[in-house]
């Protein structure tokens, strides 16, 4: 027999989703109305671009080199039984452009700018410096979430192309040197297969996982209680939260590309 | 003299004595209420902070004694009741126009609520160079009249961490008053400081309270320190004030609830 415990818990669990969901829309409109009324802090939102952007690069680099060569040499042997090698480029280009660059590139920085934005807004509440911050009269949306927000939002889809192009150099890479073709061979076919939607759409995913990371990090941050457990405890949260969103949304993104983008045949 | 149960409750049970206050007003709050869930905190909290004083504010621990002066400064909003400041009730207003109002009312944290990855001198340039328009020569010449007022001269390119908890709430007292506000709210200050650096912090306040005459409120437990800053003297009990008189009249005062607490007898 199912115990009160567990309707209450399944009761709590709702109720806090709601709250998240109200409490991250909210702030969402918040910096909407506090992005274009001074004070403008670009300076800190360089200096995050910086942080984001720049210093993911290299993990962003390592990672897309490393899958499109694993999935030039999975899709290599795989479509050779089949006598299908030469669609290798195709295959890989769509695939990385429209899935693996978006979601593998946003699940990178879901963990580490999504961990590092929590742990130190956490932080900052924990030890009463956003406190300081409203009660030396500014305002913390427009000093800690704003310059994360934009900055996410900016680099996040600037990775994702760097990714994809990254990405296909190194399926490009081991066609050559695996399956026997020629670069010149492979870049014709990939462009081939690309159509512009799937650019828009290796774009656009990004941007919207980018709002959904900074904006959850920085809302659960600024709700962190219970010193450095509670710290710890909130950054794991939104890693685990946003890479559900994102495995998750994607699919019903790509839907809705699908059905509103058409791709030219 | 130790007191019964049965006669504390019958005197904290008698109407708060609060004597009237002599002089301006500078803040006033009126009927605050204020719960955490089904924990009630105030429950009609009254009194005017006059110009030029310093407030001692005393109560039992977890009284929402803290809450008083996050209130006051808009950081909490209350159930009901109104703080009027300047003519305004604070209350009433959002947040963006309490920027307004904090650059006059600062409060000073108890852990001096440093930005950590900042350094001293960027901690006291924080408030100025957000509100002013002071040039960098001039920025550097308040902060280090700022650094020498607080003894912590030469520590401008230190981080928070590695200063002392004293000299972090010189530092946070600093960052507060430097933008010269009218009312000061000091969140026990002296709290976990050796009787060197208490006296040093009490010798700061009065300082300031000296050169720039503003108005300070100062949550404490620390009795010995508000008897020897604190021109007035309220003490807090069950969500209302009990006693608010001046710090003479407490000190001499028969009332037994008054005696007790002086005492550090346990109150219920």
């Amino acid at each position: 027999m199912l115990s009160k415990d567990f309707f209450r818990n399944i009761g709590a669990q709702f109720v806090g989703g709601l709250q998240f969901a109200g409490g991250v829309t909210a702030l969402g409109f918040d910096c909407l109305k506090e992005l274009f009324r001074p004070p403008f802090y670009i300076r800190l939102t360089l200096e995050q671009m910086f942080l984001i952007g720049v210093k993911s690069f290299s993990l962003v680099t390592i990672t897309a080199l490393a899958t499109g060569s694993v999935m030039a040499l999975q899709f290599g042997y795989g479509l050779e039984k089949f006598g299908g090698k030469l669609y290798v480029p195709k295959v890989m280009a769509l695939a990385f452009v429209r899935e693996m660059g978006p979601v593998f590139t946003s699940l990178l920085v879901a963990a580490r700018i999504g961990s590092g934005i929590t742990a130190e807004v956490g932080s900052m509440n924990v030890t009463q410096q956003i406190d300081a911050i409203r009660a030396l009269g500014t305002n913390p949306i427009k000093k800690i979430v704003l310059p994360r927000l934009l900055a996410t939002m900016i680099t996040l889809p600037l990775l994702t192309v760097m990714a994809d192009f990254i990405g296909l150099f190194g399926g490009m890479l081991v066609t050559v040197k695996e399956l026997g073709q020629t670069p010149e061979f492979f870049f014709t076919k990939a462009v081939e297969a690309l159509t512009l939607s799937d650019f828009v759409m290796s774009l656009f995913k990004p941007f919207v996982f980018a709002i959904f990371i900074a904006l959850t990090a920085c809302y659960r941050g600024m709700r962190t209680l219970g010193g450095t457990r509670g710290v710890g405890d909130s950054t794991t949260w939104v890693v685990v939260t946003t890479s559900v969103f994102i495995m998750v949304s994607d699919f019903f993104l790509t839907k809705a590309f699908i059905l509103f983008v058409p791709s030219p045949k | 003299m130790s007191v019964t149960d049965a006669e504390l409750n019958r005197e904290v049970s008698r109407p708060a004595s609060v004597a009237p206050a002599i002089g301006k007003p500078v803040l006033s709050l009126r009927n605050i209420v204020k719960s955490f869930g089904s924990k009630k905190v105030h429950q009609g909290l009254s009194f005017d902070l006059i110009e030029g004083e310093i407030l001692a504010f005393f109560g039992g621990s977890g009284t929402g004694k803290s809450v008083v002066l996050r209130t006051m400064i808009g950081l909490e909003k209350p159930d009901s009741g109104e703080i009027l400041f300047e003519g305004v009730d604070i209350t009433k207003l959002t947040e963006d126009e309490l920027v307004q109002i904090r650059k006059k009312i600062s409060y000073i944290f108890q852990n001096g609520a440093l930005f950590d990855s900042m350094t001293v001198y960027e901690n006291l340039a924080y408030p100025l160079m957000e509100h002013t328009k002071l040039s960098p020569e001039q920025i550097d010449a308040r902060i280090k009249e700022m650094l020498e007022l607080i003894g912590l001269k030469g520590s401008e390119k230190l981080l928070p961490a590695s200063l002392s908890g004293g000299m972090q709430k010189r530092v946070g007292a600093a960052r507060a008053i430097i933008m010269k506000p009218k009312v000061i709210l000091y969140d026990e200050p002296t709290a976990g400081l050796d009787p060197f650096n208490t006296q040093r912090l009490l010798d700061l306040m009065k300082r300031i309270q000296k050169r720039e005459g503003n108005t300070a409120v100062f949550v404490t437990h620390d009795i010995p320190s508000a008897f020897e800053v604190a021109d007035r003297i309220a003490i807090m009990y069950n969500g209302k004030i009990h006693t608010l008189d001046t710090t003479e009249n407490v000190k001499r005062s028969k009332d037994p609830f008054v005696q007790a607490f002086l005492a550090g007898e346990e109150i219920k």
